[in-house]
C-alpha cells in the first residue's frame, strides 16, 4: 500500500496564564491510501487536535508531518454539520471551490450530480433548515469532497445526532466515502462506531496523548457498518478497547 | 382534512387573539374618552393637558398652514441619515477591531466609558463646535446611536460559530473571504436588530437635537410649544412621534422578512 501522510513525533502543548497543558506527547502514525482510520480516545485527550494540526488549523509544537506530496488537500468535516444556514444547499456545497476559485461548470456539474447520487436531486435550492440530521450530513461531506480531497478528516462527525439516525448516517457516509475511495482519519469516542467503520483503530491515551495500542480490525464478512456490527469478532474488540481506554467514573 | 380536535383548537387560537386585539383597542379606546371626558367635565384642566379633539384640530391646523409634512418629514429625514450613518460608522469599527485584535483590545475601555456617559451632556458642547444647525442635531443623534452598534455588531463578530471559521480555514480561507462569506452574512440579523435598536436611538438623538437647535421638526414643535405654553401643540409633538418611531420600526421589520428569508 502507498504511503501518503506520515507523522513523526507529534507535540502540541496549550499555553494559557496559569501554565502550560501537554496534550499530545509523541504522536506517530503512518497513513496508506486508501485505509479507514478511525482514533479513539477518553474526551478531552486531544484527538481532535491532531486533526486541527493535519489540517494547519493549529500549529505543532513539534514533530513531523509529511505530505506524500506538494498540492496535498485535506478535507475537513466537523461534528457540527456547520451549513451555512443563509446558502442553498448548492451553494453551501460550492462554498471550498468559490473559497479556492476553482468554481467551473464542469465541477459545478460535478456537485450537482453528487447530490443527485446521493439522493439530494429535490433539496438543491433549499436552504439547509428544509433537511433532516442525516441530509445535513451528506450534504456537509458532499461539501467536504467537493475539492477532491487527498484525505478525509472526520471529527465526531455523527455524535450531533439521535442513535438510529447515527446508525443510519454512518452507513450512509461509509458507503460514499468507500465509492469516492477516499482515505479517511475519524476522530470518535464512540467504540462501536469505531470498529464497525475502520480498518484500523488507534486508542489514545489520557491527555497527553500517547498512542496506546493500534489495532488492525480484521471482521469476518466485512461489508457495510450496520451489518460489521454483527461480526463475531466484535464484541473481542470492544473489550480491548475498553480495557485500554481504562475509563473509571 | 383536519380532525374535530384540530378544528377547536385553531378555533382556540383565533378567539384568543381576537380577544386580545380588541382589548387593546378598548383599553385605546377607553384611555381617549376618559381623557376627553375628564378636559370636558373640567376635572384636568385643559389648558394644561389638552385633550384629544385639541390635538385634531392642532393637527389640522398644522395641516392647514402647510406645516404638518414639513416638520415630520424633516425629523424622518434626520433620523433616517443619523441611523444609515451609524450603521456604516459603526460597522466599520466593529470590523476594524474584529480585524485586528490588539486595536480592539485597546479601545474597549474607551467605549465602555463612552457608552455609559450621559451623550446629552455633549449637547452645548456640539452647538458651539458644530454650529446651530441641522449638522450638530445629526451629531447629537449620531452619538446616541454609535457606541451601541459598535458595541452589538462586534459582539456579533467575535460571537460568529467558531465551528464554522474552522471550516472556512479547512477550506484555506483568507481573512477577508472569511469576513465577507461568513461573518457578515452570519451577522445579518444582528445588524437588522441593531436598526431596529437605533431607529429609537436616532430618533431620541435626533429630538434632544431639535430640542436645543432646531426651527423645524417634531423637536422643535414639541419645544416651541412648551416655551409659548401651547400644551396642544407639545402633545400634538408628542403623538406624531409615537407615530413615526412606530411606522420605521415597522418598515425594518418589513425588510426583516424579505431579507432573511432562510429562517
Amino acid at each position: 500500500m502507498k504511503k501518503i501522510l506520515e507523522i513523526k513525533n507529534l507535540n502540541k502543548k496549550y499555553h494559557q496564564k496559569t501554565g502550560e497543558i501537554e496534550a499530545i506527547k509523541n504522536v506517530s502514525l503512518t497513513i496508506n491510501e486508501g485505509e479507514f482510520i478511525a482514533i479513539v480516545g477518553p474526551s478531552g485527550c486531544g484527538k481532535s487536535t491532531i486533526l486541527s494540526i493535519i489540517c494547519n488549523i493549529e500549529k505543532k509544537s513539534n514533530g513531523i508531518i509529511k505530505f506524500i506530496k506538494k498540492d496535498f488537500k485535506i478535507g475537513y468535516m466537523l461534528q457540527d454539520d456547520t451549513l451555512f444556514p443563509w446558502l442553498t444547499v448548492l451553494d453551501n456545497c460550492l462554498l471550498g471551490l468559490e473559497i479556492n476559485k476553482k468554481l467551473t461548470k464542469e465541477n459545478k456539474e460535478k456537485i450537482i450530480s453528487l447530490l443527485t447520487t446521493y439522493g439530494l436531486s429535490d433539496f438543491i435550492y433549499c436552504y439547509p433548515k428544509t433537511l433532516s440530521g442525516g441530509m445535513r450530513q451528506r450534504v456537509a461531506l458532499i461539501r467536504t469532497l467537493a475539492l477532491n480531497p487527498d484525505i478525509l478528516l472526520l471529527d465526531e462527525p455523527f455524535s450531533a445526532l439521535d442513535y438510529q439516525t447515527r446508525l443510519a448516517v454512518s452507513d450512509d457516509v461509509y458507503k460514499i466515502i468507500k465509492k469516492e475511495n477516499k482515505t479517511t482519519i475519524m476522530v470518535t469516542h464512540d467504540i462501536a462506531e469505531a470498529i464497525s467503520m475502520a480498518d484500523k483503530i488507534i486508542v489514545l491515551s489520557k491527555r497527553p496523548a500517547t498512542i496506546k495500542n493500534i489495532y488492525n480490525i480484521n471482521l469476518s464478512n466485512k461489508s457495510n457498518p450496520i451489518e460489521n456490527r454483527k461480526a463475531k469478532e466484535f464484541a473481542f474488540y470492544y473489550s480491548q478497547i475498553w480495557k485500554d481506554l481504562d475509563i473509571h467514573v | 382534512m383536519y380532525s374535530e380536535e384540530h378544528k377547536t383548537y385553531l378555533q382556540k387560537e383565533k378567539r384568543n387573539n381576537i380577544l386580545i386585539l380588541s382589548t387593546q383597542i378598548i383599553i385605546f379606546i377607553l384611555f381617549i374618552s376618559l381623557w376627553q371626558l375628564l378636559v370636558y367635565f373640567n376635572i384636568i384642566n385643559r389648558f394644561i393637558f389638552s385633550s384629544p379633539f385639541d390635538v385634531i384640530k392642532t393637527i389640522i391646523n398644522l395641516y392647514q398652514q402647510g406645516y404638518l409634512f414639513n416638520h415630520i418629514f424633516i425629523t424622518i429625514w434626520e433620523t433616517t441619515i443619523s441611523f444609515t450613518l451609524s450603521i456604516i460608522i459603526g460597522t466599520l469599527i466593529a470590523t476594524i477591531m474584529w480585524w485586528h485584535k490588539f486595536i480592539a483590545k485597546v479601545i474597549e475601555p474607551y467605549l465602555t466609558i463612552l457608552n455609559s456617559l450621559p451623550k446629552v451632556a455633549l449637547g452645548p458642547i456640539l452647538i458651539i463646535w458644530v454650529g446651530a444647525n441641522i449638522k450638530s442635531i445629526i451629531f447629537m443623534a449620531l452619538l446616541i446611536s454609535v457606541i451601541i452598534t459598535i458595541i452589538n455588531v462586534y459582539n456579533g463578530f467575535i460571537n460568529t460559530d467558531e465551528n464554522k471559521i474552522k471550516l472556512m480555514k479547512s477550506f484555506k480561507a483568507t481573512k477577508k473571504q472569511i469576513y465577507t462569506k461568513l461573518i457578515l452574512p452570519a451577522n445579518l440579523y444582528i445588524f437588522i436588530n441593531v436598526l431596529k435598536l437605533n431607529i429609537s436611538m436616532a430618533l431620541i438623538g435626533v429630538i434632544i437635537g431639535e430640542l436645543l437647535v432646531s426651527k423645524k421638526g417634531i423637536g422643535y414643535l414639541i419645544m416651541y410649544g412648551s416655551q409659548v405654553f401651547n400644551l396642544n401643540l407639545v402633545i400634538t409633538g408628542i403623538f406624531l412621534l409615537s407615530i413615526i418611531s412606530v411606522l420605521m420600526y415597522y418598515l425594518v421589520t418589513y425588510w426583516e422578512k424579505k431579507l432573511i428569508k432562510y429562517q
